[in-house]
């Protein structure tokens, strides 16, 4: 199986949240209780019980309205930070798979509350969650069940717009690069976010703090993280 | 839909006005979002900036209820811009008709208007006829009694500065959206519009769709691939079960519904249309074949030339008698039935003025309550405010499958009759609704044949033998609709071929008006044939490459994909869009290629038949006599609205719109208690009263609780911020909800006047969540089209004041 990856396409997503509801439901995850708090965005954040969520960012551009939708997910990370922290600290949760490049939590493994904070924090993109009465940690699986049968993962296979998409990564980069140029001219602040780093790409067209504070990682804390875990490669290129 | 789903990638423009796609039709924007990577153009007209406007090029407000005034400045500035299509307003449509002398227009008000009777005498607006009864026309389109002078005279009052008075919509937008939009006048360019609710709920619903007919008629946009005018329904199978006559007014096919004044078939006949216009193909002609054989489909053997085919079991109505929703609602109000069936309905939460129509269950005897999950309806009596010792109704609970656990088809808005099969059984004793029809059925005749009563014939003599091996066959009621021959026919008038006995009827072409056929809606036959059951057809050929898929289901009438599609074609038959060859005429083979045509009859040339078939003049109507509130629309205010005077006329409301007065049917217009322009919608996550999605832990997880959203203006106003809670109220009722306030609404300025719009779901009710609040419906009023009865419950004037801030963690931004 080759090498995976998404291409989020925010461009194109209307926020109907039919991924965040397929991934509850081929995840069997539950319904957690949720209040409305002036956001349509429900719930608040990502859980263990939540793997994919649909943020909603409201704000005025020359006094018009945007509304950005920001489908969140783990990025499977290239060289994922949080395995290599929880190794670090002697925790064996955390695997990547070799031929899709799937990084999974085992939830059965405890992780101690401490340290699932310091896994947590490697995270720059804020999506390691854990769960205080099993003491596991869980977090989008790329639906290595449904990939491994050669089926898309269930967010992807519902998505009617066109948003969410998943094959080898070569296609997706090569899917984000086309799409990015043909909304460039409209949008020239189109950007892919930190794509050499992971396999989640996602494109946007205005700055990525607008869509959701972790939306993209600022590329000092990559650098830093770098110097930390394993070097990455072209860090210098992420930082334009 | 006159199009479908698929065609709307086949547009240059597309106008979503009058509902919210991308939320309440979420599947379908892929073909939306197709359109654009093609550079098509999308515009969103709302009074609120929702999850649609995101992804619009251009989007533009409105206030609530002003959509006449909005269409009309367009059609003022496509006909005086000339970006109006002349060879197709002047071939097909009735711009060149002469109106009789008699038809006028003043201060609000159509000529013919009886102030006591609220109503017009509709034969003040005739269309001219000559001496052989043919309408009267000027081809050069000067005549100043010519429709297309009196259109332009009607909307020469739509001017810019106007339309910005009432609908709060700056001048620039408007004419951005009416130049974009002007721009699919020509041939080559499609123009299409998609609307819903946001139209229907109105006291002028039937007339805003008019006034786009008129200017998608005006761009020569009916007809064609990627044009049209298309209802997003509101349900998966509302297309389905109007067209099988759930409305009043109907009988399966669109019949007209019996009235007492025609008390047999012949009197009957004599109301279907005619026309002396010998170009005129008028298809409803055919009529008593329709309904000739949807009686000898009810009644079988029991009907025969001699009783008139059984019509007098048919029920009838009294002579101008409107039993819509609103009314019978009323009636139940005032005691006036004994029992109800509720089936996959929730009353006490979908309809308008909702606390009257739970106050109304109370007065039943028994009321049978048919749902897959529990709901404010079956469960009234035990509701906030009720006293189930004091509530004598009887209510039985029927649990039904749900639509994965049935066999059977469901017709989706664009006309497609689509097969499904079941994937699993119901739970527990949850039967599908077509088990327990027929087996109630079964068991209501057993009783009556024991016990008899009053006008037992129609029960009795219904044929009722849609079974095999003792079970409910949802085929054989998909063949009886189709319909068949019902005698070994040896030559049959239309092709002069033989058919056996007991055969399916190739289509509704092959009808008899004699008896020796049976059809249980004329516009469904085709659709199960010999051949097969076409509904089931899932292959992917597609011809034309616009995306017809003539293969995969089945398409009322007779598989055709886009309707009135002789339109598209010059007076050859050569397609009028080459790029877009829906049609075209081969002339050497004499026959029409691409979609099934509107008729096979040869291109219209100069002697050939008009391409409107189903109308009685065989053209489009941009002057519309048929209407109770007028033939051309007029801007109307909403029964409760925020300003004194109509800015256009004298007429503040729709003057043919029936009120409601007394008991809990109660107004109020300009009323400082209720200053705020109130809308009703929904969202993505819940479904119609929400007695399906409340109760599943994913929907429920993401939309928890009732909300109102509000403008940053309105929330300073009233000092309620994001998160607090607040109540809204109205003349009616009172509902607790979370406030969203969001820059997504903004104030409008009405006739120099600043005025608020607010808005909320109707998705919530009482019985569960426990803490997801109440039916906005509780705040509607008991209002509706003249035409249709359909309520307005998405244009009321309400109240918004603050309870308590949000008890939990104060909320971030929306």
């Amino acid at each position: 199986m080759a090498d995976k990856s998404f291409f989020i396409d925010t461009t194109k997503c209307t926020a109907c949240r039919g991924c965040q509801i397929a991934c509850k439901q081929w995840n069997m995850n539950p319904g957690t209780k949720t209040v409305q708090r002036g956001s349509h965005q429900n719930p608040e954040d990502l859980s263990y019980f939540t793997y994919k969520l649909v943020r909603f960012s409201e704000l005025e551009v020359d006094g018009k309205p945007r509304w950005y939708f920001f489908p969140d997910q783990c990025r499977h990370c290239v060289q994922p930070p949080c395995k290599m922290m929880a190794e670090s600290i002697g925790v064996k949760a955390i695997t990547r798979d070799e031929a899709t490049g799937a990084v999974l939590y085992d939830p059965k493994v405890k992780v101690k509350a401490d340290e699932f904070k310091q896994i947590r924090e490697s995270c720059p993109w804020d999506i390691p969650r854990w769960d205080q009465k099993t003491q596991g940690m869980a977090k989008c699986t790329m639906c290595f069940d449904r990939i491994k049968e050669g089926l898309l993962p269930a967010c992807v296979k519902t998505c009617p717009t066109g948003t969410m998409n998943f094959g080898d990564r070569d296609k997706m980069l090569e899917m984000a690069q086309q799409r990015l140029k043909d909304v460039k001219a409209m949008y020239p602040k189109a950007q892919l976010l930190n794509y050499d780093f992971h396999r989640a790409i996602f494109l946007v067209v205005d700055e990525p703090a607008r869509y959701h504070k972790f939306a993209s990682a600022d590329t000092t804390i990559i650098a830093a993280l770098g110097k930390f875990i394993n070097p990455v490669q072209n860090i210098s290129q992420l930082a334009g | 839909m006159t199009n479908h789903y698929i065609d709307f990638r086949n547009a240059d423009v597309i106008l979503n006005m009058g509902s919210n796609v991308a939320e309440n039709h979420p599947v379908s924007f892929k073909w939306i979002q197709a359109a654009k990577e093609k550079g098509a153009i999308f515009i969103h007209v709302d009074p609120r900036f929702t999850r649609t406007s995101t992804k619009a090029d251009i989007f533009v407000r409105l206030r609530s209820g002003t959509d006449i005034a909005f269409l009309g400045g367009m059609i003022r500035y496509i006909l005086d811009n000339n970006l109006y299509d002349e060879f197709y307003v002047k071939n097909y449509t009735n711009a060149s008709f002469i109106v009789n002398p008699k038809f006028s227009f003043d201060d609000g008000l159509f000529s013919g208007y009886d102030p006591t009777k609220r109503a017009y005498d509709q034969s003040a607006w005739a269309i001219e006829k000559d001496e052989n009864g043919i309408p009267k026309r000027d081809m050069t389109l000067q005549d100043e009694r010519c429709v297309f002078q009196l259109l332009k005279k009607h909307y020469s009052r739509y001017t810019l500065e106007k339309v910005t008075a009432i609908t709060g919509t700056p001048q620039e937008d408007l004419e951005k959206v009416y130049k974009v939009y002007g721009s699919t006048g020509k041939p080559d360019k499609a123009g299409t519009e998609l609307y819903a609710m946001g139209w229907t709920q109105h006291t002028v619903g039937v007339q805003n769709i008019r006034g786009m007919s008129i200017i998608q008629c005006l761009l020569g946009n009916m007809g064609i691939a990627g044009g049209g005018i298309n209802a997003l329904r509101g349900e998966s199978n509302v297309q389905g079960s109007t067209d099988q006559a759930l409305l009043f007014h109907i009988i399966p096919g669109y019949l007209p519904a019996p009235r007492a004044q025609w008390a047999t078939l012949e009197d009957y006949n004599k109301t279907t249309p005619s026309s002396k216009e010998p170009r005129s193909v008028n298809w409803w002609k055919n009529r008593p074949k329709y309904v000739a054989s949807l009686l000898k489909s009810f009644y079988g053997d029991k009907a025969t030339k001699e009783n008139d085919f059984g019509y007098a079991w048919l029920p009838k109505l009294e002579p101008t008698q409107d039993a819509s929703w609103l009314n019978l609602f009323d009636e139940m109000y005032k005691g006036k039935f004994t029992g109800f069936f509720a089936w996959g309905m929730n009353p006490a939460c979908s309809s308008a003025n909702a606390g009257k129509v739970r106050q109304a269950l109370a007065k039943l005897d028994w009321m049978v309550n048919v749902n897959v999950f529990d709901s404010e309806t079956g469960s009234f009596w035990k509701g906030p405010g009720m006293d189930p010792k004091k509530i004598k109704t009887e209510v039985f609970q029927l649990p039904c499958a749900a639509f994965l656990e049935k066999e059977g088809s469901i017709s989706n808005s664009g006309r497609w009759m689509q097969w499904r099969w079941k994937c699993a059984n119901p739970p527990g004793v949850a039967m599908p609704d077509g088990d327990i029809i027929y087996e109630l059925f079964k068991k209501v005749r057993a009783l009556y044949q024991k016990e008899k009563g009053v006008c037992t014939d129609p029960i009795l003599n219904m044929k009722w033998d849609y079974e095999t091996g003792g079970h409910f066959d949802i085929h054989k009621v998909a063949k009886e609709i189709n319909g068949y021959f019902l005698e070994d026919i040896p030559e049959h008038p239309v092709d002069k071929k033989s058919y056996k006995k007991g055969t399916l009827v190739p289509s509704f072409v092959f009808l008899l008006d004699d008896g020796r056929t049976s059809s249980g809606n004329w516009i469904y036959s085709a659709s199960y044939t010999e051949a097969g059951n076409m509904a089931a057809r899932r292959k992917k050929t597609d011809p034309t490459g616009l995306g017809l898929y003539p293969e995969w289901s089945w398409a009322w009438p007779v598989n055709r994909r886009i309707i009135y599609n002789r339109a598209s074609v010059d007076l050859e038959g050569k397609p009028r869009d080459p790029g877009k060859a829906l049609l075209k005429w081969d002339a050497e083979n004499k026959k029409w290629v691409g979609d099934i045509p509107d008729g096979p009859a040869p291109p219209m040339g100069t002697e050939g038949v008009f391409p409107f078939i189903m109308k009685p003049d065989g053209v489009a109507s941009l002057f519309g006599p048929g209407l109770k509130d007028g033939p051309f629309p007029e801007h109307y205010e909403p029964l409760e609205c925020p300003i004194e005077k109509n800015i256009l006329s004298n007429q503040r409301i729709n003057p043919v719109v029936k009120i409601f007065e007394g008991g809990l049917d109660t107004f109020a217009t300009c009323d400082p208690k209720y200053p705020f322009v109130c809308t009703t919608y929904r969202v993505t996550e819940h479904w119609q009263s929400g007695v399906l999605s409340r109760w599943l832990p994913w929907l429920i997880e993401a939309e928890p609780q009732m909300f109102c959203e509000l403008s940053q203006e309105l929330g300073s106003l009233r000092g309620i911020e994001n998160g607090d809670r607040v109540l809204v109220e109205t003349q009616r009722g009172k509902v607790e909800a979370v406030a969203i306030v969001t820059l997504r609404l903004k104030p409008f300025v009405i006739a120099g006047q600043t005025i608020h719009q607010i808005g909320l779901p109707w998705h919530f009710g009482w019985l569960y969540p426990k803490d997801g609040g109440e039916s906005a419906n509780l705040l509607t009023p008991t209002v509706g089209d003249p035409n249709t009865m359909i309520p307005e419950t998405k244009a009321f004037m309400a109240n918004v004041t603050k309870i308590t801030a949000q008890p939990a963690k104060k909320a971030g931004k929306a």
